[in-house]
């Protein structure tokens, strides 16, 4: 019987902390802008937009990859401006991981937007306008705070889904061990060559990871509610 | 004749969902009055509970007959399941198609993938009858489990590891110690540990101390065919695939074979899977990879097949 140690590196974990936190920061600032644009403004086709929007979530992720690595490939039509202006790649480093997986949380913390403030009073804004705020002070003295709830619940699903990203990912940030192999492609090729301890260890790491993030944000909430009331 | 086939299928299915969803809807109607004054709300009439009932039946009859129809088509004739190395695709596809004209009783479907995850999913009870690996080492750890029968192993044919760069590329490769240059960025090879070209790859690499320089610009695919794909697709600058891969699309230079001795010998091997359930129809076709027709399509998809 031949007992085998299983290879466990921290820097797939690593990795995944700082590809879902980079991912977090664009979608959350992003996010949150298309849901106040998409709340405030009517127009035709805006059906047609939310649902473009929206197609990340519904798509499936290897989808989403296919259609990334059309676009940013070295031979796609992004990626190949790219290459010849500034002699920039970036499939296969580590921000083609952070584009993966922040195209997939998008809609996450899109729609939690959306529906935070929808919800809101639209006539406690027009009470600070009417006092002479501007639009930019508005939504950040007015809005942010009343959305807030929303927002920080759409950013715990978001990063959550940025941490476990792999469909997308694999496609265009590829398996790099040490470079670009995030938790899940590092449990997916484990399980692959067998190395079934390996898997399961990443795994717990992962799951332990997110466990006492949503459990954190969670309590955060929580306090935050208890102050306002 | 499938037509005659079906229909008493799909109206014994109609009969049966049909009689199910009426039974339903009358169990329904019967504990519909709540306690406690609650109800269901507004009753629905009986009527419009018959129309809704066979509408679902039809719906479900036909998807249930789309789903029988399906492997009514396999049925009379034998199948077996062969998994095999993702290099064999091409040439496995046409031997196949040639074997099951000559004999009109079979039937082959094939599972291409890296032979690593063709090992994983024998150990977990796939239902595969036989196993085609590109390299000895996935198939003498099914053999020392017994996942495979011993007697019926045999050496299918070789191939070659040859360096690649897309077919348009302006950057200069004429040699494997090129590849440390930092002009070259990425390198796709397969993933060690489960893709045998990756397994000789990593080899061949340490063996010309190439290695630990190339090691953090090598894309690592999940079998070798994908790695073609990122070099035709020109996504990386250059890979490490068999002869044979390189052969299958005009979007590839060939740039270099491996030295000789630079890595072990490319061995493909295969045997009858011990969990079979055709035992016979599995042998049938490994003797059919062995015969001229098989070995002349293997070596004129550029395998090297033993005498």
């Amino acid at each position: 019987m031949i007992i085998t140690l299983p290879v466990f590196e921290w820097h797939p974990v690593y990795l995944s902390a700082v590809v879902a936190s980079a991912a977090l920061l664009l979608v959350f600032v992003a996010g949150t802008l298309a849901a106040r644009f998409m709340t405030r403004h009517s127009f035709a086709g805006q059906d047609l937009v939310d649902g473009l929007l929206l197609l990340p979530l519904v798509l499936p992720p290897v989808v989403t990859g296919f259609v990334l690595l059309v676009l940013v490939g070295n031979n796609g039509a992004v990626g190949r401006v790219l290459n010849e202006r500034f002699g920039a790649q970036i499939v296969f480093t580590p921000y083609a991981a952070i584009l993966a997986s922040a195209v997939v949380a998008f809609p996450l913390m899109y729609q939690s937007a959306r529906a935070a403030m929808q919800s809101l009073d639209a006539h406690v804004e027009d009470a600070a306008r009417s006092l002479g705020s501007s639009e930019w002070r508005v939504f950040f003295t007015v809005t942010l705070p009343l959305c807030w709830p929303g927002l920080v619940a759409g950013a715990v699903l978001s990063f959550a889904r940025a941490l476990g990203e792999f469909g997308a990912t694999i496609m265009v940030a590829g398996n790099i061990p040490g470079l670009t192999t995030t938790v899940p492609l590092a449990i997916y090729f484990a399980t692959e060559s067998g190395d079934l301890k390996t898997a399961a260890l990443y795994s717990g790491v992962i799951g332990v990871l997110t466990l006492g993030m949503v459990a954190g944000l969670n309590s955060w909430m929580r306090h935050l509610l208890r102050k306002r009331k | 004749m499938r037509q005659q086939n079906v229909l008493p299928k799909t109206s014994c299915i109609y009969v049966l969902l049909h009689n199910c969803a009426r039974e339903q809807a009358g169990l329904l109607k019967r504990i519909s009055p709540l306690p406690h004054g609650r109800s269901w709300g507004k009753q629905p009439s009986p009527r419009l509970m018959q129309e809704v009932s066979r509408r679902i039946t039809t719906l479900l009859t036909l998807i249930l007959t789309v789903l029988t129809m399906r492997q009514g088509t396999a049925h009379g004739a034998e199948t077996i399941l062969v998994s095999a190395a993702a290099s064999l695709r091409e040439s496995l596809t046409e031997i196949g198609s040639s074997y099951i004209k000559s004999r009109p009783d079979q039937r082959v479907r094939f599972n291409f993938a890296s032979s690593g995850t063709l090992q994983q999913q024998i150990e977990r009870g796939a239902p595969v009858d036989v196993f085609i690996s590109a390299a000895d080492k996935q198939m003498n750890a099914l053999g020392a489990k017994n996942l495979v029968i011993h007697a019926t192993r045999r050496v299918l044919a070789h191939n070659e590891l040859v360096l690649i760069v897309p077919r348009t590329s302006r950057i200069p490769i004429e040699s494997f110690s090129d590849l440390s240059s930092p002009a070259v960025r990425r390198i796709a090879i397969g993933a060690p540990a489960s893709v045998p070209a990756g397994e000789y790859a990593e080899q061949m690499l340490r063996k010309l101390g190439l290695w630990n320089r190339v090691r953090l610009k090598a894309v690592q695919g999940k079998d070798v065919r994908e790695v073609l794909t990122q070099v035709a697709l020109g996504n990386v600058d250059a890979g490490l695939v068999y002869r044979t891969d390189a052969a299958t699309t005009p979007q590839v230079r060939v740039v270099k074979a491996a030295p000789k001795g630079s890595h072990q010998p490319i061995n493909y091997s295969m045997a009858v899977v011990t969990s079979t359930r055709h035992s016979a129809a599995a042998r049938a076709f490994l003797n059919y990879l062995q015969s001229p027709s098989a070995r002349a399509v293997l070596r004129r998809r550029g395998f090297i097949v033993p005498r």
